[in-house]
């Protein structure tokens, strides 16, 4: 029988492990299913479907989230340009923060709420209702059937929604800096266009949107695939697909920006 | 002769009557025992009832001949092949000439059911459109659906959604079907037509049946041979005549459906009078 102030560490050392198994075997899983991924290239019609799931079906919420976000850029920013009497520079400061930032992180963050827990939702009530057994059964593998064309799915859209996040954003920034308060639209357009490098901030925003696509997915899927085929495990598989990319994105986040802007 | 095709019996030659041959099967999960010592058989053509109480094992029996589950002990042949060795190619292909009805249909729910009948023909054939759309469509009238074709899976009751499952799992003229509690959850009139229909089925097509229920009355209208499962081993087994004459007392308090038996009613647990609190233990 251990002392009692050692059950605790038991406890934590317990978690710590458990922590670690499922880290492995969502990266086995990882593996798998990019194993299996050659039937969407097969059939890519089943990519498509996805793309339209988790791509389309959130858009609404990206290009909403996008258009408010470059608002409040364009209020904030333009409140602290003036005070240097460098109001012009707005349409930098707006595009800048979006394209490196902004985008790809807070569009990383709704997708996770929208169609990743989405994704877990589903396939831990296929599970739950049998139907991924009853695939098994019919001779299909549910990896290269339900999990590849969702994981090709969600990584085609995440760059697509980030990109639309900050075009959103910069039109509302825009609105506000030109439209609303009468920054100069030349220099707002031509100042952004001189400052915003493709290689350097583009194609950079870009990368991130690719791995917190890759990162949101695989989590969604693993959590559905794993969960207990209960209405509370389902529940609880769908609360933790949000909590654990949220952090994921924002953990990543800063690992890429080290490694890109500051060259760490 | 050779081996030509994955999932084919070795030797047709030696193929036997006994489509399924599960001999001295045992299964648990870790020290718990599930099922001990199991034999059965189930010839081409027969419909075969599993039965018993909650619990007992049946379909953890079902799993086992699918190749979901590997025994602890024994073995299942299905078809000459010998379940548990098979590789994953093998079991596939072996798979694809079985079906399996699940309790509640596991029917696709954002496909129509059209499509749920039609996904195995589209998963493993390449069979033009207009062929699929006509079997899907001759399997749908089989078991009464064809009408019901552009309906969702939402849109079915329990019992039609069941039909449909059955629609899906015979798509492929499968040699086996398996059906794990077709009977449960059925109004009386869905009761009587899933019933005939796995009889009428099974004859038309040439089939063999394993039916998973604890419905007596229905099952004993439709099978060839019945087995009883209790606590993990087969108490009786019989053609259907024989289990209704069956004087052993687990089969009678099964299939009259008495409250206590073999079968108790209460859970074990202390003396009432003690647990009261008003005698001592």
């Amino acid at each position: 029988m251990p002392e009692r102030s050692l059950i605790p560490i038991r406890h934590l050392g317990h978690r710590v492990i458990e922590s670690v198994w499922r880290l492995g075997v969502a990266a086995r899983f990882f593996v798998l299913t990019l194993m299996r991924s050659g039937t969407c290239a097969r059939r890519p019609h089943l990519v498509i479907r996805e793309v339209f799931s988790t791509g389309v079906l959130s858009l609404i919420i990206i290009l909403v989230s996008g258009l408010f976000v470059g608002m409040v850029l364009g209020l904030q920013g333009y409140d602290t340009l003036q005070t240097y009497g460098s109001e012009e520079a707005l349409g930098i400061l707006v595009a800048l923060s979006l394209v490196r930032e902004l985008g790809p992180v807070v569009a990383a963050l709704l997708f996770a709420s929208r169609a990743g827990s989405a994704i877990t939702a589903e396939i831990g009530l296929m599970r739950a209702t049998e139907q991924i057994e009853a695939m098994q059964m019919m001779a299909v593998d549910p990896i290269a059937r339900v999990v590849a064309p969702r994981f090709w799915g969600g990584l085609i859209s995440m760059p697509l929604l980030a990109a639309l996040f900050s075009a959103m954003g910069i039109f509302g920034g825009y609105l506000v800096g030109v439209v609303l308060i009468g920054v100069d639209e030349g220099s707002f357009w031509s100042q952004m266009q001189a400052a915003v490098d493709f290689g350097d901030d583009i194609l950079q925003g870009v990368i991130k949107s690719v791995v917190f696509g890759v990162a949101v997915t695989v989590i969604a899927l693993f959590e559905g695939f794993d969960a207990p085929p209960t209405a509370e495990g389902v529940s609880r598989a769908t609360t933790r697909t949000v909590v654990t990319s949220s952090l994921a994105i924002l953990a990543l986040d800063f690992v890429l920006t080290a490694i890109m802007f500051r060259g760490v | 002769m050779s081996h030509l095709f994955l999932g084919c019996p070795a030797d047709p030659l030696l193929v036997s009557d006994a489509l399924v041959e599960i001999r001295d099967l045992s299964f648990g999960y870790g020290s718990r025992q599930i099922l001990k010592g199991i034999n059965l058989t189930a010839r081409r053509g027969q419909v075969i009832a599993i039965m018993g109480n909650s619990g007992c094992g049946k379909t953890t029996l079902l799993r086992l001949i699918g190749g979901a589950l590997r025994p602890t002990q024994g073995s299942v042949r299905v078809d000459g092949l010998e379940v548990p060795n098979l590789d994953q190619q093998a079991l596939f292909a072996l798979r694809r000439r079985m079906g399996m009805l699940f309790q509640f249909g596991a029917l696709f729910t954002d496909i129509s059911v059209f499509d749920n009948v039609a996904f195995q023909l589209r998963e493993h054939t390449d069979l033009p459109e207009s062929l699929i759309r006509d079997l899907v469509l001759m399997k749908l009238h089989a078991v009464g659906l064809r009408g019901a074709a552009d309906l969702m899976p939402s849109e079915l009751s329990g019992g039609m959604a069941r039909r449909v499952a059955l629609a899906r799992s015979i798509a492929l003229d499968p040699m086996l079907i398996m059906y794990d509690e077709p009977f449960a959850g059925l109004d009386p009139i869905s009761l009587g037509v899933t019933g005939n229909m796995i009889r009428r089925l099974t004859d038309a097509l040439g089939l063999t049946s394993l039916v998973v229920t604890h419905d007596v009355q229905e099952s004993l209208k439709i099978v060839d041979y019945v087995y009883f499962i209790s606590n993990g081993v087969i108490e009786a087994e019989g053609t259907p005549d024989e289990i209704r004459a069956s004087t052993l007392p687990f089969v009678h308090q099964f299939v009259h459906g008495e409250e206590d038996g073999p079968v108790p009613f209460h859970y074990p647990a202390p003396d009432l009078a003690v647990d009261l609190g008003v005698a001592r233990a």
